[in-house]
């Protein structure tokens, strides 16, 4: 710490823009040097506090004057912004990032933010087996009773209505917000085909960036709104799904009508307690 | 005025070998006979069922989670052992007479209601609407148990 007689003594002014470490016995050479001189704890807090600082630390080499760079963007922090969330196996464990020896270079590492978290393919309930009848809890076609094709990644899944017997298509829904049944139908006749090509990924995404936004679509605000146009491929796509899916819907009583119609709670009826 | 017709109450005694069901706690919807009474409040039970699901032990029960079903054993002697109880529960075949009991066959049938999945139910609505509108339905205005004796 600075005190006034340090300042009137002849040493010359401290250039803000460089960092010194240490005053009296010289540079520290080592990082065991280093650790002898002060405090672990200290060091950890003063690395946390100005990670810039100690950013030198990560060669492994101490040096005297570390100019910080005063250029802006020039930083040694990751851009927080674009954190990369991937999937990053070697951090799976929180235990691993622990393990890490308590050095001063790494100490310096770890004052740096690194994300700890890491993006795990998605678990689905046991019960999600394609074929079985789902209730949809939310969204446009809630209370709808649906075909469940296949699970996707990211939490969704590919159902269908069939399009005829409910006017569900083929669509993505997320496996939260959806009910499993213990009814199952046989999707043995479907076209796989079709399947993975409605699994791709954009194939539900791909019309829609074109979606006038910002000025343009202020002074669309009065006009009425353009018609969805469906894609005709789309159509066929569904077409395709369904006429297996129909043909082994038919085959069970009261299947079609029960697909067609709504879920509900009635009167009397606790959803912990029933079966579904 | 007429004779007043008076009738003795036909209550359901609690009374060594009238047969109980349990309503509540870990042996609840078991049967067993009651063996002897401690006091107002508690009587012993053993339920020797062949059933390993529906054994009760022999053990005292307050008699507020117990429920006296109409059934007796007759002439059952107080504090009778386990072994000679077992032998007379099966020769009087106190779970096949209570099976045949319209309380037995409701609760079966409540059972079965609370087991029905999502589909089932579906068929079950559906049933019913078409018993509602049969042509013998549509013309009586008696509730649907009474019209249909149940």
């Amino acid at each position: 710490m600075t005190t006034v007689s340090d300042l009137s003594s002849a040493e010359p002014v401290p250039n803000p823009n460089t960092t010194t470490i240490g005053r009296s016995s010289g540079p520290p050479t080592s990082p065991s040097q280093c650790r002898q001189r002060r405090p672990r704890s200290t060091t950890l807090r003063r690395m946390t506090l100005n990670p810039r600082r100690y950013a030198h630390h990560r060669d492994g080499v101490l040096e005297r004057e570390v100019p910080i760079p005063t250029v802006a963007g020039a930083s040694c922090c990751p851009d927080f912004g674009r954190l990369d969330r991937g999937l990053r196996l070697e951090y799976t464990s929180s235990q691993k990032f622990r393990q890490t020896q308590r050095t001063p270079t790494s100490m310096a590492n770890s004052a740096i933010p690194q994300t700890r978290k890491t993006l795990h393919p998605t678990k689905y309930r046991e019960s999600l087996k394609p074929g079985t009848v789902l209730i949809l809890l939310a969204g446009r076609f809630r209370g709808k009773r649906v075909i469940l094709l296949k699970q996707l990644t990211g939490g969704a899944l590919l159902v269908t209505g069939p399009f005829k017997v409910n006017g569900v298509p083929l669509r993505r829904v997320n496996h939260r917000y959806v009910l499993s049944t213990s009814t199952v139908v046989n999707i043995e006749g479907v076209d796989s085909k079709v399947i993975e090509k409605v699994s791709e990924e954009g194939y539900f995404t791909k019309g829609k960036e074109s979606k006038a936004k910002g000025e343009e679509a202020f002074f669309k605000q009065g006009e009425k709104p353009e018609k969805k146009q469906v894609d005709s491929g789309r159509a066929e796509d569904q077409k395709a799904v369904d006429k297996a899916l129909l043909a082994s819907i038919k085959k069970v009583d009261n299947l079609s009508h029960y697909l067609g119609s709504s879920f509900s709670l009635r009167k009397g009826q606790q959803p912990h307690a029933m079966v579904f | 005025m007429g004779e007043p017709d008076i009738q003795t109450s036909n209550w359901r005694l609690v009374e060594v070998g009238r047969v109980v069901l349990f309503s509540s706690g870990v042996y609840e919807g078991r049967l067993a006979t009651i063996v002897e009474i401690i006091d107002h409040k508690r009587v012993l039970v053993d339920g020797p069922s062949s059933d390993k699901d529906k054994v009760v032990p022999r053990q005292s029960a307050a008699l507020s989670g117990l429920s006296l079903t109409p059934l007796v054993i007759p002439k059952l002697p107080r504090a009778a052992g386990n072994g000679f109880v077992k032998k007379i529960w099966e020769s009087e075949g106190v779970e096949s007479k209570f099976a045949e009991s319209n309380w037995a066959k409701t609760q079966g049938r409540f059972a079965k209601r609370k087991q029905l999945n999502d589909f089932e139910r579906f068929k079950v609505m559906k049933l019913k609407k078409a018993v509602r509108y049969t042509p013998f339905m549509r013309s009586t205005n008696l509730p649907r148990n009474v019209a249909l004796g149940f």
